[in-house]
């Protein structure tokens, strides 16, 4: 076995492509392991992880692209940096090919499209404040998909859009749909009257699809990044957002989406809403609905909720009837999971997520049947896993977190971690339960039956026992079409629920319902 | 403006970053546009700080810088010898192309070209002599950028050479540099055997009577309207030099024919320039040291005034940091080798030819040069990116050179190091390429992205010195 590395100066490609190509170089024979990646000082640290950060990286800059690899033999790694030169090759000339002539900086874009008013930013979070600053100075809205973009810099970026009536959507703002426009990881969804502020990626994905499939549509979906409701922003954008679509006359109804932001600025939002004339709906992901109550806002226990009851709203139905069909369709799950638990050999839950706040919403379902859950982001901090690696009890494991991200495309994009440790929960014979969630749209996998399909049926041979439980977040105009994934999981044996709350709680009722039988 | 307005109008984006985004605004009906964008060069955090606070002072030094070097007008109003007219020069002075070097860490086409100058100015008489005086501290070596003058290649300028007189007729300056000696063995490649040597000497007793008395006779030639014309008829007066010399040959051979009594030196002369496609190079190359030089000790300016190489270092002077030179090592080029030769055989990039970039022709033009296009992948649209991603990098446009394909826009003109940086593009330069080993002669001919090291060092120089300042 040998390693070999080498320094690629004067290039620069995004890391999704330099992760394509270092999965296109693992795929041929003799390669054992290899890492295409920017020179950062963070990039290194991974390289270290998986033992391919070799001396010669120690002279790289930033900005280089570090190529490592191990080979069986020294013709092996040879032809594998072949490999990687014609790759880098065609990605240069597939550029060149789709955008026509190359533009070359934000300046020269601005001149070819002198009528732009958004600038969506997806670089190294290091250099993305810069570049967002540099479009609203230029008077253009921002939204900052990267990550790792400091608190400070993110203060003055949304302070400088505050006060020039800018849009500044992140940093980490995975999801948006503005004008009808699907931007970063975001659904197909029908023009409507409802306005969503969110400071959750996922949390806009599955208000706007329940919003979609109960026959109502979107007028904006605004995202803010997560870290938009802590005391240090103080909700500066969240508040202009909301401001923004309350004077917008397309929007009627008006839904807010976070996880339960510091009590002074939930105080500062209520100020704001006291004002507003259109009703607002809210989740406040595991916060408490009673303090907005307070303030005359529709609060809900879910996604699922505020997607249903702003729905109902925008077509001047009651809620009452949803709170009853919702509550009714528990005792259906209560009376599914008693049959599904009938014949279960083992006795714990395994989830394995790609969209955050569908992993909390999981573990607040779960909260009420079957307690807390061992996570790397639980609600209770004594069940914080100690090996990310290795689920123990009743697990749920949210793969979108950092340390699964590092050198590696998102779970929505990339299903090679989660096939992986599908297989490893499937082989535990203390498993009754894998929970999952699938996330369609722009930006997420093309075809997500074709990694989960083979996948469960493999598990399944593993383990015929194992109960497969998920939802599907999306819509049927989605790329992928919700309607043909759900068919073609069911048909792999999946049991799919309409929401993620459904496939909660039943997951947690099967496994109360097995614990209970065997006490 | 308010945040509601956006959404009355036709959502346009700009997309810096993932691909696939671009892709997806672009099935759903939205105008977008994809920045190939790059990661700036990681500078000190505190260099980029003072940059950024001085950000005004250097706008309008730049300003400053720019307006002089695109006004300046070069002219040549005559010849004469480096000892009489090059401010500096001594017998024992020998210059050479790009920044300060010693003997010791010269290349191979450098030392080659000293033994054949020595041995031309009857300083040696063998080639291990004049080996031995070169190392042994008797002779003086020094930079031609440092001496108002500039010399394709090795450079090399020796007190008997007969030099071009250029001006800047707006700034009264002035710039030298000696005769095009032609394409194969010659001095400039490190070449230094007897037939180098005897055409030298032609050169001086023949050439150069010959050529002073027709510029006395034509009294001026205006270079700038010169190299206005070669750029609208296929050359980018660096690697493509053939327009330009047709309309010098067309411009000064009445003048020879009426001046020469002798027939023969008069046809001798007429087809040595007629028969050298590259004889113009020797003055585009002092045309652009005129305008530039015009422009330097202009304090808290970030644009270049020099790039130039020695074979061994690349340097680069800016108008705002006085005589400093910022050096890194010197890249081997990309070329296309003559048959039998590799870029095994290649000497890292050297001459002081990269002047003409540093005004905005060379690689900078390459655009107006289809003609050269196998020099950068072969098609016409190859060399307009070249010229295209070079406007990111400078801080204004020529009013004089022009572009035909891109419209007659201006060549782009004033590399701005901060653009440098941050862009994370450096300076494209067309070149010549030399033999490694002394004696050879040229190998090649291709292109280079200038390196990075000499720009950042300007970079953190630049800071250093507006520190100073403040």
């Amino acid at each position: 076995m040998i390693v070999k590395g080498l320094i690629k100066k004067g290039v620069y490609f995004d890391s999704v492509s330099l992760m394509i190509v270092s999965k296109e170089l693992n795929k041929l024979e003799g390669i054992i392991d290899s890492s295409v990646i920017m020179g950062t000082k963070e990039n290194r640290e991974i390289l270290g992880a998986v033992g391919l950060n070799l001396g010669i990286f120690n002279d790289a800059s930033d900005s280089d692209i570090l190529v490592g690899i191990r080979a069986d033999d020294e013709a092996a790694a040879d032809r594998a940096i072949r490999k990687m030169d014609l790759l880098f090759k065609d990605l240069q000339h597939h550029d060149e090919k789709t955008t026509g002539q190359k533009v070359r900086s934000f300046e020269d874009a601005l001149r070819q499209l002198p009528g732009a008013n958004l600038s969506l930013i997806s670089i190294a979070g290091k250099y993305a404040a810069a570049q967002a600053m540099k479009a609203l100075k230029m008077g253009l809205h921002v939204m900052i998909f990267s990550d790792n973009v400091s608190i400070d810099e993110e203060l003055e970026l949304k302070q400088f859009g505050r006060d020039h009536g800018l849009l500044v959507m992140g940093p980490d703002c995975g999801s948006a749909i503005i004008n009808g426009i699907p931007l970063g990881f975001a659904n197909v969804v029908p023009k409507g009257t409802i306005g969503i502020v969110a400071a959750s990626g996922t949390g806009l994905q599955e208000v706007s699809s329940v919003v979609a499939n109960n026959g109502a549509g979107i007028s904006q979906a605004i995202g803010t990044g997560g870290r938009e409701i802590r005391k240090e922003i103080g909700g500066m954008m969240f508040i202009e957002a909301l401001k923004a679509l309350n004077g917008d006359p397309e929007t009627q109804v008006i839904v807010m989406v976070s996880k339960p932001p510091h009590p002074d600025i939930l105080k500062k939002i209520g100020n704001e809403l006291k004002s507003f004339t259109k009703p607002v709906v809210s989740i406040l992901i595991g916060g408490d609905p009673e303090i907005l109550k307070q303030i005359n806002i529709i609060a809900t226990r879910t996604l699922e909720e505020a997607g249903l009851f702003a729905a109902a709203v925008s077509k001047g139905q009651e809620i009452e009837s949803i709170k009853k069909s919702l509550s009714e369709r528990t005792a259906v799950i209560s009376r599914q999971a008693e049959k599904l638990a009938a014949g279960l050999k083992g006795k714990f839950l395994r989830g394995l997520f790609s969209g955050g706040t569908l992993c909390d919403e999981a573990q607040l379902v779960l909260k009420d049947s079957v307690g807390f859950v061992y996570s790397n982001g639980p609600l209770n901090a004594d069940y914080r896993l100690t090996d990310l690696w290795k689920s123990k009890e009743n697990s749920i494991i949210d793969l979108g977190e950092d340390e699964f991200t590092q050198g590696r495309p998102h779970p929505m994009i990339d299903y090679t971690l989660r096939t992986k440790r599908i297989l490893e929960e499937a082989s535990d014979p203390d498993v009754a339960v894998i929970l999952l969630d699938v996330v369609l749209g722009f930006g997420s996998h093309p075809d997500p039956c074709a990694e989960l399909v083979p996948v469960i049926l493999k598990a399944k041979k593993i383990s015929p026992g194992t109960l497969f439980i998920g939802s599907v977040t999306g819509t049927d105009a989605d790329p992928q079409n919700r309607r043909k994934v759900i068919g073609e999981l069911e048909k792999a044996g999946m049991i799919i629920m309409p929401s993620n709350v459904a496939a909660s709680e039943l997951s947690g009722q099967i496994i109360r319902k097995i614990s209970s039988k065997k006490n | 403006m308010a945040i509601k307005d956006l959404f009355n109008q036709p959502l346009q984006v700009i997309n810096t970053g993932l691909a696939s985004f671009r892709t997806n605004i672009e099935s759903s009906g939205a105008q977008v546009i994809q920045v190939s964008w790059k990661p700036s060069v990681d500078v000190k955090k505190a260099d980029a700080a003072i940059m950024e606070a001085n950000k005004v002072k250097i706008d309008e030094a730049n300003k400053k810088v720019l307006e002089i070097i695109l006004a300046g007008k070069p002219v040549v109003t005559g010849m004469s010898t480096a000892l009489e007219v090059i401010p500096g020069m001594k017998k024992e002075l020998i210059l050479h192309s790009g920044p300060p070097i010693t003997w010791d860490r010269m290349c191979g086409p450098t030392r080659g070209a000293i033994i054949g100058a020595l041995i031309y100015e009857g300083l040696a008489a063998t080639v291990e002599d004049a080996e031995k005086l070169a190392a042994s501290g008797k002779i003086k070596y020094a930079p031609c950028h440092e001496h108002a003058s500039v010399g394709p290649m090795a450079g090399i300028i020796s007190a008997s050479m007969p030099v071009f007189i250029i001006q800047n007729e707006t700034y009264g300056n002035s710039a030298y540099c000696t005769l095009n000696e032609g394409l194969g063995k010659v001095l400039r490649y490190g070449a230094f055997g007897p037939e180098v040597i005897e055409k030298l000497h032609w050169m001086e007793k023949t050439m150069y009577p010959v050529l002073k008395k027709a510029m006395e006779k034509l009294g001026k030639i205006d270079l700038r309207n010169l190299i206005s014309q070669a750029l609208h008829m296929g050359d980018e007066v660096h690697n493509r030099n053939r327009a330009a010399t047709s309309l010098f040959y067309r411009t000064i051979a009445p003048a020879i024919v009426e001046t020469c009594d002798d027939k023969n030196d008069t046809v001798k002369v007429l087809n040595f320039i007629n028969g050298n496609d590259h004889f113009f190079l020797n003055l585009s190359m002092p045309a652009a040291k005129a305008c530039l030089d015009a422009a330097r000790n202009i304090s808290f300016s970030s644009i270049v005034v020099v790039m130039a190489r020695n074979g061994t270092d690349f340097g680069v002077q800016l108008a705002g940091t006085g005589d400093q030179w910022f050096v890194g090592k010197s890249p081997v080029p990309d070329a296309l080798f003559f048959p039998g030769f590799t870029k095994e055989d290649a000497n890292p990039d050297i001459g002081d030819s990269a002047i003409t970039e540093t005004l905005g022709l060379g690689g900078f033009a390459i655009a107006a040069a289809p003609a050269i296009a196998q020099f950068v992948g072969g098609t016409a649209q190859d060399a307009v990116q070249y010229t295209l991603d070079m406007y990111e990098i400078t801080a204004g446009e020529s009013a004089a050179f022009q572009i035909p394909s891109l419209n007659f826009r201006g060549t782009p003109t004033g590399i701005d190091i901060r653009k440098v940086i941050e862009k994370n593009i450096t300076p494209f330069i067309d070149t010549g390429v030399a033999h490694k080993n002394p004696g050879v002669g040229q190998v090649g001919a291709g292109v280079l992205s200038a390196p990075m090291e000499p720009f950042k060092n300007a970079y953190e120089g630049l800071a250093k010195q507006i520190r100073v300042l403040k």
